[in-house]
């Protein structure tokens, strides 16, 4: 875990309200990651909020370096947060941002102390399931091998945040490991379009490497990696694997 | 922000792209080798390794915040060793300084080992110029300078080059018939070399630490030429950073544990050199002279500062190991001396004004994985400095790598729920048809390559909308 990162410290009990954070890939192109994260509380036992006026937690700028723009979205986002008492996101970059990144986006600035305290009621989904809740299987039944992919920014989290064990324990699911899991997509954000090339040269590299030992599903916990190889594979003929958010397969191992 | 004043778009992908699949395929396979043997080395058998990067990373973080006063003690013991110690403010001086110390011995011929800070200063061509013969002889540098090439990795700097690449220099120099056998192509460079340590008449070397406490300098090599570069010709200049400075030998032992294992996989080096001055009456060997040079080239500008903690670094290249741009682009590919995440810090903070403007595009070419900070025997934060110099170069208005996205209507429509949903409704109504043949270069190059992600058919806040209503009913 990054040494520059808040940990998360609030939780909330079964029945209480859980805030779902969507992340705006979901908001735009991937309704059913946020279908799958509500499935998923709810059979937890928590009520879902979901505040309508969210929009972006303000990453793409912030990486790029413009902070004054990032800094307006980021206080938009504080704000819509500022009653949610547990915030939940299906996504290691989004919450990494406001774990890792609005620290540093406020420093000196007075929305330090807020930004902070957000940082501490944030968890990402799997890190949610597996370190708030404690849990370690997910009582699901899914047939199919499954490599996982933990998205990069996770290291700004809590790296080990259970999606594996909790994959595993499924029942019917075999989960098998990349070579080099370490290795980024690739994605990056704005990265992927201000060097196209090298972002590919790291795609392909990552979806050879998931690919290896021949699994059903590709899964990652964040679907700026899953954009990113989906849209590299449709252009390069013979990868088969189905590309998704880890949710989507401890949602649908549940019964219906 | 005004971005239209954001002039000179850099293209870095033109430098990656005309690296050729070999050289890639090398970088890659021996890259993999290095991040699986250091995992065993310092993960596996070092108990605690976690903790000990803390603690060295606090010990070091020590130094560089005392560096002031570590700096002189340092040179105190050296003097008291009988070392000459010398203070090179940037390249120019310190290219001057040790051709002065070179002209004024007479030397001829310098038999060279390995150093990244004479690379820092372009040292070689500053001593050709002065009429003099620089022959490095470190296995890997040796061949960068039959090649007339650029050392691609701080560690290993022909880790582009595969044996048969080796095998044809060699056999094109003169230095061996073609043979592909990494041992009869090590013996011919060994046969070859021999007569150059015994014919220099200065050794240049770099320096890995210096012991403020002993005035001891300390390298860490695995082929033997620096002993004899540092011992055999009557003059020895060692070169390096400000930063190198250790406290204590104590500390020296956690930092050497760490060094190794995370450069190579080693528990060790094959040679751990203690240089405590020079040749003193009654030795059987060394030189009769030695100097030290401490070059600056803007590292003073770091302390205190948002990048202070980049000068804990020990130079290990683990973090250009793990790198997946670095595998991608090869250490050629940053166009900059020193390559990788290190290399994407370090290359616009050195050196000045200039440096800072010519490399602004580095800190850029990243995706932020993390991986760096992940390894890093000193724990640097290397993605909060990538982010922030992003920051700094926004502000300054410096050249950035193609396709800056226009962030003012972006936080215009990120700040404003209702626009952002009609937008997105749009999207979803309308398809990217119209935004598919945008005339932006980069966009479109990216699509290439890349297809975009389709719109749903129901929206997530439709169907919440729907079951919200379904449940109140």
């Amino acid at each position: 875990m990054s040494t520059e990162s808040i940990k998360p410290t609030a939780r909330q009990k079964p029945g209480g309200a859980v805030h779902l954070m969507l992340t705006c890939l979901c908001d735009a192109f991937y309704p059913e990651v946020g279908m799958a994260a509500v499935r998923i509380l709810e059979h937890r036992g928590y009520k879902v909020a979901f505040e309508a006026n969210q929009t972006c937690c303000a990453q793409p700028a912030f990486n790029h370096g413009d902070w004054a723009a990032a800094r307006k979205v980021a206080r938009a986002t504080l704000k819509v947060f500022r009653d949610a008492e547990v915030l939940v996101t299906p996504s290691g970059s989004c919450a990494a941002m406001i774990r890792w990144g609005f620290p540093q986006l406020f420093r000196g600035e007075p929305e330090l102390e807020e930004a902070k305290a957000l940082g501490s009621r944030t968890w990402e989904l799997m890190e949610f399931l597996a370190l708030h809740e404690g849990l370690e299987a997910w009582p699901g039944k899914w047939e199919g091998r499954v490599v996982l992919h933990k998205s990069c920014h996770l290291r700004e989290l809590q790296p080990h945040n259970g999606s594996d064990l909790l994959l595993a324990s499924i029942k019917g699911l075999e989960l098998v490991g990349p070579k080099t899991p370490e290795q980024c997509c690739g994605f990056g954000g704005t990265f992927t379009v201000s060097f196209p090339w090298t972002s590919q040269e790291m795609g392909g590299n990552k979806l050879r490497d998931l690919s290896t030992t021949g699994p059903d599903v590709i899964a990652s916990t964040d679907m700026g990696c899953v954009m990113h190889l989906r849209g590299m594979a449709a252009k390069a003929p013979g990868v088969s694997p189905r590309l998704c958010h880890v949710a989507e397969i401890l949602a649908e191992s549940l019964a219906p | 922000m005004k971005q239209s004043k954001r002039v000179g778009v850099v293209d870095v992908e033109a430098i990656g792209i005309g690296k050729s699949e070999s050289s890639r395929a090398s970088v890659r396979s021996a890259s993999e080798k290095k991040v699986v043997s250091r995992a065993m080395a310092l993960e596996a058998e070092v108990e605690n390794s976690a903790d000990l990067r803390l603690e060295a990373a606090a010990r070091r973080q020590h130094v560089i915040d005392h560096l002031d006063e570590y700096l002189l003690a340092a040179e105190k013991s050296m003097t008291d060793n009988g070392i000459q110690v010398h203070w090179a403010a940037d390249q120019e001086e310190a290219q001057q300084l040790v051709v002065k110390l070179c002209h004024d011995a007479g030397v001829k011929r310098i038999a060279k080992s390995k150093s990244m800070v004479s690379e820092e200063i372009h040292l070689n061509g500053a001593l050709e110029a002065a009429g003099m013969e620089v022959v490095e002889t470190d296995l890997g540098e040796f061949v960068v300078q039959l090649d007339n090439d650029h050392p691609s990795h701080i560690v290993t700097p022909i880790i582009h080059k595969s044996r048969k690449d080796v095998a044809a220099t060699f056999a094109r120099e003169g230095i061996s018939e073609y043979n592909e056998d990494p041992e009869a192509l090590t013996m011919a460079a060994r046969r070859h070399l021999r007569s150059v340590f015994m014919s220099a008449d200065c050794g240049i070397t770099g320096a890995n630490f210096i012991v403020a406490e002993t005035g001891r300098l300390v390298t860490v090599s695995n082929e033997g030429n620096l002993r004899l570069t540092s011992n055999t010709p009557r003059l020895h200049i060692a070169m390096t950073g400000i930063e190198k400075i250790v406290a204590t030998e104590a500390d020296l032992a956690l930092l050497l544990k760490l060094l190794a294992r995370s450069a190579t996989g080693q528990s060790l080096t094959v040679y751990t050199q203690f240089l405590g001055g020079p040749r003193a009456s009654g030795d059987p060997d060394g030189p009769d002279a030695m100097h030290v040079i401490l070059l600056d080239n803007g590292r003073t500008n770091l302390l205190g500062g948002r990048y202070r903690e980049m000068l804990r670094c020990i130079r290990c290249g683990a973090c250009l190991n793990v790198c997946p741009v670095y595998r991608a682009v090869t250490g050629h590919g940053y166009g900059s001396v020193y390559p990788g995440p290190m290399g994407a810090i370090f290359s616009p903070l050195l050196g000045g004004e200039e440096s800072r403007r010519k490399y602004a595009y580095l800190p850029k070419a990243s995706s932020l994985c993390g991986a760096c900070e992940e390894v890093c025997p000193v724990a640097i934060p290397i993605p909060k400095m990538l982010v922030a110099l992003r920051e700094e170069s926004m502000r300054m208005h410096m050249p950035g790598p193609g396709g800056t996205p226009p962030w003012a209507p972006w936080s215009m429509l990120a700040t404003s729920p209702g626009i952002w949903k009609v937008a997105l409704e749009s999207g979803r109504a309308i398809g990217w048809g119209p935004a598919r043949i945008a005339p932006v270069a980069a966009f479109q190059r990216w699509l290439q390559h890349h297809d975009l992600p389709a719109w749903p058919r129901q929206s997530f806040r439709s169907w919440w909308k729907k079951r919200d209503a379904e449940s109140d009913s």
